[in-house]
C-alpha cells in the first residue's frame, strides 16, 4: 500500500458523491419538492410520494452496491485489498 | 381446537424447533464465537441477519399501521429507516470492521484513549437497548395471547425461554444462525398476504406495482386515486399528501431516525462478524436488500389495507355496514379491545369518519375544496398493529396465511430481542467487567460470564415486559434520540477526524445526550413521570414546530459543534492514535476482530 493520501483523497471524493445523492432523492425528491413534483404522475403514484415510500429507497440500495464497486477498484488501484 | 389455531400451533412451535435445531449446531466455544461468530459469516448470510436484527416487532407488526393512518406523513419511518444503512456502508461499517474490536463501548475507548468515554458509551449502548427489548417482550406477549389464547404472562416466558436457549447457548454464532432462519420465516409471513391482496384488488401480484396500479374492479381508477377519494369524503386529509407536523418536522424525524440507524450499537456490531473490509461494505447493501423487500412492500399493505377497511364499512357508495352483520375478524379484534365500536347516532350502522366530535360537523374537502357535512365517528378505537394483524383476515385470505402472519410477529420479535441481548451481555463481560473492572478476567470466565449477564438482561426484559413502565412507548424516541446524539457523532468523528480527541468527543456526546434529554423531558415529563413535564407535551411549546421524537438530529449538531469548539481550545489528540486512524482508513491486512 502506497499512497495513503492520495486513496483516502479519492474515497472522501466519492462518499461526497454518493451522500449528494443520498440527500437528494430522499430529503430533496421526497420531501422538499414533493409538492412540485406530485404534478407528474408514475402510473397511479404521484411522483413526489413515489420517491417518499420508494424510490427513495431503491436508489440508496443502488448506492451502496455503486460505492462498494468503486472502492473494490480503488482498493485494487493503491494496491490496499486485504 | 379449530383449524386456524392448530396451523398457528403448526407454523409457531414448528418454527421454534427450528431455532433449537440451528442453536445447537451453532453453539459458542470461544468469546470470539460468542462476541463475532468467529468472524467467519459470508456478507449475504450477514446481510439477512443484520435484516432480522433490525426488523424488530415494529417493523413487522406496527410500521405499515402507521403509514396506513399517516399516508405521506408515514414515508419518515420508511425514509429513516432505511437511509441510516447508507451512512452505515460509508462513514462507519468499513473502517469499524478495520479496526477489529468486539464492541462498539471498546472501539470508542481504543480511538478516544479514555475510559471515561467508554463509561458513557456502555451507558448509552444499555439505556437505547433496554428500552428496545421492552418493544419485543410486550410484542412477544401480545402475538401469543392473540392468536393462541394462551394467558399474555405464560406467552411472554415461552419468548423468553426460546431467546434464552440460543441466545445464551450460542451468542453471536447461534444467533446469527437463528436471525438467518428468523429472516425467511419473517418475509414470507410479510409478503404472502401482500402478494394476495394486491392480486385481489389489482390483479397486479407485486404489490409495489400494485399501489401504482388500476383496482381491478372494471373501474379504470388509480388505487391511490381512489383511497385520497374516500379518505377526504369523510373528512380525513388527502392520503398521498398528508404532511406530518410540517416539511421542517418531516426533515428532522427523517434525519434523527438514519443517524439513529447508523448509531444502534446491536446493528453495529454485526458488522465486526465478516471476514474483510470488502465484506463489511456489501454485508451493508445485502442487508439493506434484505430491508428493503418488507419496507417497499409496507407502503402497499398500508394502502390495501386501509381501502379493504373502509370498504368494509361502506361496501356500496352511501350504504354503511349494519353492525349486527360485521364479520368474523371485526367480533374477534372487537374483544380485545383494540377495535371500539359506538353506535352514536343510534341507527344500528357503522359511520367511520374524521370527526371526533358527537354532533355533525362542516369541514371543507381536502381534495376538491368543497364544503361536506361529517358524521361522528363511531369506530372510537382502531389500533394500528390490526392493520398489518388482521389484514389477512379482513382479505378473507386462508387460515394457512393468518397462521403465517403469527409466526413471522414472533421471529420479528425474538430476533431483535437477541441482538440487542448480545450487545447488552458484552457491553457488560466485555467492555465494563474485562475492560475496567476486572482486567484479568479469563477467556473462559468472560465467556461464562457474557452468558449469566445474558441471562440477567432476559430477566430484566422479561419483568419489564410484564409489567411495561407507563412511558414504555415514549422511550423509543429516546433509543434513537441516544443513538443519533451520542454514539454516531462519536463514531464518525473518530473515524473521519484524526485529530478529535478524546476530552472534546466526551464533551460532545454529553452535551449531544444532554440537550436530546432534555427537550425529550421537557415535553414528556422526567423520566416520562406524568406531571413533571414543566413545558408540556404541547405543538405551540415545541423548538420550530420539531416534535421529541425528531430531536436527535438537533442533538447530533449539538454534539458536532461541541466537540470541534472543544477541540480547538484543547489541543489535538496524541500521534499513535492519529496514526491508528491512518491505519483504520485503509482495508490492508486485516484479522478476525480480537479483543487485544
Amino acid at each position: 500500500m502506497e499512497n495513503k493520501e492520495a486513496y483516502w483523497k479519492e474515497n472522501l471524493r466519492l462518499i461526497f458523491i454518493c451522500l449528494a445523492i443520498w440527500f437528494f432523492v430522499s430529503f430533496g425528491l421526497g420531501l422538499l419538492l414533493v409538492e412540485p413534483l406530485n404534478e407528474i404522475r408514475l402510473g397511479g403514484y404521484k411522483l413526489g410520494f413515489w420517491f417518499a415510500q420508494q424510490g427513495s429507497i431503491y436508489s440508496f440500495l443502488g448506492l451502496i452496491f455503486w460505492y462498494g464497486a468503486k472502492m473494490n477498484k480503488l482498493d485494487k488501484k493503491y494496491n490496499a485489498e486485504s | 381446537m379449530d383449524e386456524l389455531k392448530f396451523y398457528t400451533y403448526i407454523a409457531v412451535f414448528g418454527t421454534f424447533g427450528l431455532y433449537f435445531a440451528i442453536a445447537w449446531w451453532a453453539r459458542a466455544g470461544s468469546t470470539s464465537d460468542f462476541y463475532v461468530a468467529g468472524g467467519g459469516i459470508t456478507p449475504l448470510q450477514n446481510g439477512m441477519a443484520i435484516g432480522a436484527d433490525w426488523m424488530s416487532a415494529a417493523s413487522f407488526i406496527s410500521m405499515a399501521g402507521m403509514i396506513s393512518f399517516m399516508g405521506y406523513g408515514g414515508s419518515v419511518f420508511l425514509m429513516g429507516w432505511t437511509g441510516g444503512y447508507v451512512l452505515l456502508a460509508m462513514l462507519l461499517a468499513p473502517y469499524m470492521r478495520k479496526h477489529g474490536k468486539f464492541t462498539v463501548p471498546e472501539f470508542i475507548f481504543d480511538r478516544y484513549y479514555s475510559k471515561t468515554a467508554r463509561i458513557v458509551a456502555v451507558a448509552c449502548l444499555i439505556i437505547a437497548s433496554l428500552t428496545y427489548i421492552i418493544g419485543q417482550m410486550k410484542g412477544v406477549g401480545v402475538a401469543f395471547s392473540r392468536f393462541l389464547e394462551v394467558d399474555y404472562g405464560l406467552g411472554l416466558g415461552i419468548g423468553m425461554f426460546v431467546v434464552w436457549v440460543y441466545a445464551v447457548l450460542g451468542g453471536m454464532k447461534g444467533i446469527t444462525y437463528t436471525q438467518i432462519a428468523q429472516y425467511v420465516v419473517m418475509i414470507f409471513a410479510y409478503t404472502i398476504p401482500a402478494v394476495f391482496i394486491s392480486l385481489q384488488l389489482t390483479g397486479n401480484p407485486i404489490p409495489q406495482l400494485g399501489l401504482g396500479s388500476t383496482l381491478a374492479d372494471g373501474s379504470g381508477v388509480y388505487l391511490l386515486d381512489k383511497l385520497d377519494m374516500v379518505v377526504t369524503e369523510i373528512g380525513f386529509k388527502e392520503y398521498t399528501t398528508s404532511n406530518l407536523g410540517g416539511t421542517l418536522n418531516m426533515f428532522a424525524y427523517t434525519m434523527s431516525l438514519m443517524i439513529g440507524t447508523a448509531g444502534l450499537p446491536h446493528v453495529i456490531m454485526r458488522f465486526f462478524t465478516v471476514p474483510s473490509v470488502e465484506a463489511a461494505r456489501s454485508s451493508a447493501g445485502y442487508a439493506l436488500v434484505c430491508i428493503a423487500l418488507l419496507y417497499t412492500v409496507a407502503p402497499a399493505v398500508g394502502a390495501m389495507a386501509r381501502l379493504n377497511l373502509m370498504h368494509t364499512i361502506e361496501p356500496v357508495a352511501g350504504q354503511n355496514l349494519e353492525y349486527s352483520e360485521r364479520p368474523q375478524w371485526f367480533k374477534d379484534w372487537e374483544t380485545t379491545g383494540l377495535l371500539q365500536f359506538e353506535d352514536k347516532n343510534g341507527d344500528g350502522k357503522i359511520q367511520y369518519t374524521a370527526n371526533t366530535t358527537d354532533s355533525n360537523i362542516v369541514v371543507t374537502n381536502d381534495m376538491t375544496g368543497a364544503q361536506q357535512t361529517v358524521v361522528p365517528n363511531e369506530m372510537v378505537k382502531v389500533d394500528r398493529d390490526i392493520m398489518v394483524l388482521a389484514n389477512p383476515a379482513i382479505a378473507n385470505l386462508p387460515n394457512w396465511v393468518i397462521a403465517l402472519v403469527a409466526a413471522g410477529g414472533l421471529a420479528a420479535a425474538l430476533s431483535t430481542a437477541a441482538g440487542l441481548l448480545l450487545a447488552i451481555s458484552s457491553s457488560i463481560s466485555h467492555d465494563l467487567m474485562k475492560g475496567v473492572l476486572t482486567p484479568d478476567l479469563s477467556e473462559k470466565n468472560e465467556l461464562l460470564a457474557g452468558r449469566v449477564v445474558m441471562t440477567i438482561a432476559i430477566l430484566i426484559s422479561g419483568y419489564l415486559g410484564l409489567h411495561p413502565p407507563g412511558f414504555a412507548a415514549g422511550t423509543v424516541a429516546l433509543a434513537f434520540g441516544l443513538a443519533a446524539s451520542s454514539i454516531f457523532p462519536a463514531l464518525m468523528m473518530g473515524i473521519f477526524s484524526k485529530k478529535m480527541s478524546g476530552t472534546a468527543a466526551i464533551a460532545g456526546m454529553c452535551s449531544g445526550i444532554g440537550v436530546t434529554m432534555l427537550y425529550v423531558f421537557q415535553h414528556k415529563g422526567i423520566m416520562f413521570i406524568p406531571g413533571t413535564d414543566f413545558l408540556g407535551n404541547m405543538g405551540a411549546d415545541w423548538f420550530f414546530g420539531i416534535s421529541p421524537n425528531a430531536f436527535g438530529a438537533v442533538g447530533a449538531l449539538v454534539n458536532f459543534a461541541v466537540a470541534f469548539a472543544v477541540l480547538k481550545f484543547t489541543g489535538p489528540a496524541p500521534a499513535n492514535i492519529q496514526d491508528m486512524v491512518e491505519n483504520m482508513r485503509t482495508p490492508g491486512d486485516v484479522g478476525a476482530a480480537h479483543a487485544h
